[in-house]
């Protein structure tokens, strides 16, 4: 059934289609119309869940960790300084092998106090362990939540569906939201085999000597790797059900580009209005958009990214002391298998808006250069 | 003669702990009330060393291990999670020592006892952080020895009164306990394991190695405790305070203080002091007792 609804609301459709069982929440801006609509929902019985409502962010990972190591699906969703509280809890989460998901509504770190969208939050969570998958529609959202079990539960990783706040989570668009009957079929129930059972008593997370922990870390890795290949998979399956493809990265008129664009988030779709208004002008330009960032998709960045003759990362972040985190990403992908120079330029922080303008500046900009001659760029900053 | 705890043993020799500590036998003896059908969440704290290392461990129930402050709030996960999976009947328990649950823990078991999740949350309180080498916590005793707390400037700060800030919450059902009254503690339990909402258990865990002590007097020291007042052994029930042990003639102070190297460098006036410490706190808790 087709509904105009914002990116919060999304979310909650997608949690409650995937039936989720646990859910443990606490408010913050821009996430808390999540966890109202799924409150209503629950309390509606509409869908079968306990909801905990929680006094904080670490609470909400740790009744969540505690849910699905009893073998219940368990669900969450926060934002910015909530995620930093988690941050011991992530690194738990995904320690524990446990396939929970949350969403994180992308909001800019404090100091100073801001509600505004930037990608600072989730992406400094990259080794917490969690697979990461950038959304920039509504409906890839609601999507992303469903597909976002699938996976998890395949490889026993957790799952983060990270939005841009307010330019997604409070904007309305037309979602299909799918049949329960359809999910239902694509997404069976959780039977977690490694659940805490007083038939079958366990003890997990115990002290362990040098001797066997890189073995478990060997483990978690290898799970990454195996995710890569089944959300490549999936991606054909989801399309088999509902019609909709997501594949790791999204590549528009890359082929016979010479610049290529790589965004993230909704400054990809921006990208992409203005890679069809400067296509226009005859310029060559394509736009990559990343979905994952773990587990990373090396494969797909080289083949998309091989033709290029200049690479423009456009970052939503800041790694103070060096550049933007896509574009470390990326060089780092592209090093030893291509010499194509790799711009990098820093946007949008704080929830300062990306236009289409900007975007079309900053390919004037490169197109003045033969090779980067910063590290990186400021996009649009008072001097 | 019969037996007064049941003899079936949840928790296996092997395990990890220093000799005569406290928190094994408040362990032991607690899961002969909780029996078979019990998870347990442990935060760090003794017991993720005391259960043994991987891939071992000393219970015949499951356990899972959590980050310190997280107790609470992971226990109340697992109790939603069997809610859910139609599995209601079990005790979920959350274990922690009193740094886990005196200090980085008290959030989440403050906003679990506020909301009234259907767990027991047991602290065995061995009066410091005992598990990284004895440092001073918020259930550290006035006048104590720590590593933190040097002799020259031992606690001049007195122990959190945690239990009030349980009773603050009135929650269903809250008790203190002892090792040395495992009846009792025994019969608690019992009578908890039917009652729904939040549970608190507060056992104290003399730790030889911390308190300067000599294991053989671990229950001794236990019971000292309860018989000079410094740890009054009680009930709370909807509001309701009943002292389970009592002690109508309390023994003074020195006489559980001297048997320990932590207290050693006290003087008579510090003594002194840490007695009518207890003897306020005692008469406040009387006047509970008798309604």
């Amino acid at each position: 059934m087709k509904k105009v609804i914002m990116g919060n609301h999304a979310i909650s459709y997608g949690a409650t289609l995937s039936r989720v069982q646990v859910i443990a929440a606490y408010p913050i801006t821009p996430q808390t119309q999540v966890v109202e609509l799924l409150s209503e929902i629950v309390a509606d019985q509409k869908l079968k869940a306990e909801f905990i409502k929680v006094e904080s962010e670490h609470s909400a990972m740790a009744a969540c960790i505690g849910a699905s190591s009893a073998g219940a699906r368990a669900f969450t969703a926060t934002s910015a300084q909530g995620l930093a509280l988690m941050h011991e809890l992530l690194h738990w989460a995904a320690g524990a092998r446990l396939p929970i998901v949350m969403a994180d509504i992308n909001r800019a770190m404090a100091p100073p106090w801001t509600i505004w969208t930037d990608q600072n939050d989730s992406l400094s969570q990259r080794d917490t362990g969690w697979m990461q998958f950038y959304c920039q529609s509504n409906q890839e959202v609601l999507d992303s939540v469903i597909m976002a079990y699938k996976v998890a539960e395949k490889v026993l990783m957790p799952v983060m569906i990270v939005l841009d706040a307010f330019s997604l989570s409070h904007t309305y668009e037309t979602v299909d939201v799918p049949d329960q009957a359809l999910v239902d079929k694509y997404l069976p129930p959780l039977d977690y085999k490694y659940r805490l059972d007083v038939n079958d008593p366990h003890t997990y997370g115990g002290l362990t000597t040098p001797d066997w922990y890189m073995e478990f870390r060997i483990k978690m890795h290898e799970a990454m790797d195996q995710a890569l290949v089944e959300i490549k998979k999936d991606a054909a399956e989801f399309e088999k059900v509902f019609g909709r493809r997501y594949d790791p990265v999204e590549p528009y008129m890359v082929d016979d580009a010479d610049i290529v664009l790589v965004t993230s988030g909704t400054a990809a779709s921006t990208a992409r209005f203005a890679v069809d208004q400067m296509r226009k002008k005859g310029k060559k330009v394509g736009n990559l958009r990343m979905r994952l960032l773990r587990p990373f998709p090396f494969a797909d960045v080289r083949e998309h990214l091989k033709n290029a003759k200049k690479v423009v990362v456009i970052d939503r972040d800041i790694s103070y002391g060096y550049h933007g985190i896509w574009a470390q990403e990326v060089k780092s992908a592209l090093y030893g298998h291509s010499k194509v120079p790799v711009f990098n330029y820093i946007a949008g922080l704080g929830g300062r808006d990306i236009f289409p303008e900007t975007i079309m500046n900053i390919v004037a900009d490169v197109k003045k250069m033969k090779r980067p001659e910063q590290d990186l760029y400021w996009v649009e900053v008072k001097k | 003669m019969k037996p007064t705890l049941p003899l079936d043993e949840l928790m296996s020799p092997g395990h990890l702990a220093c000799q005569g500590c406290g928190a094994g036998i408040a362990m032991r003896t607690s899961l002969k009330a909780l029996g078979h059908d019990t998870m347990f969440t442990f935060p760090a704290c003794c017991w993720t060393v005391i259960d043994g290392p991987f891939p071992y461990s000393c219970l015949e129930v499951p356990l899972l291990h959590m980050a310190f402050e997280a107790t609470a709030a992971t226990a109340a996960g697992i109790k939603a999670a069997m809610r859910a999976l139609g599995k209601d009947k079990t005790t979920i328990c959350g274990w922690a020592g009193d740094g886990g649950t005196f200090d980085i823990g008290l959030q989440a078991l403050s906003g679990a006892a506020e909301r009234n999740d259907d767990i027991f949350y047991f602290c065995y309180d061995n009066e410091a952080y005992m598990n990284t080498g004895i440092q001073r916590s918020g259930a550290t005793p006035w006048g104590a020895w720590t590593t933190t707390t040097p002799v020259k400037h031992f606690k001049k700060e007195v122990k959190k009164s945690l239990d009030d800030i349980v009773a603050a919450h009135k929650v269903p059902y809250q008790a203190t306990a002892s090792i040395a009254y495992p009846e009792d503690l025994y019969k608690k339990l019992i009578k908890a394991k039917e009652i729904r909402g939040f549970k608190f258990i507060h056992i104290l865990a003399p730790c030889p190695p911390g308190w300067k002590a000599r294991p053989e007097d671990t229950v001794k020291l236990a019971r000292l405790a309860v018989q000079t007042g410094i740890f009054p052994i009680f009930e709370v029930e909807a509001g309701k305070y009943a002292q389970t042990v009592k002690t109508p003639t309390r023994k003074p102070v020195l006489e559980y203080l001297k048997l320990q190297g932590r207290f050693k460098h006290l003087k008579e006036e510090d003594v002194a002091e840490i007695q009518r410490i207890v003897d306020m706190r005692y008469a406040e808790l009387e006047k509970r007792f008798q309604g």
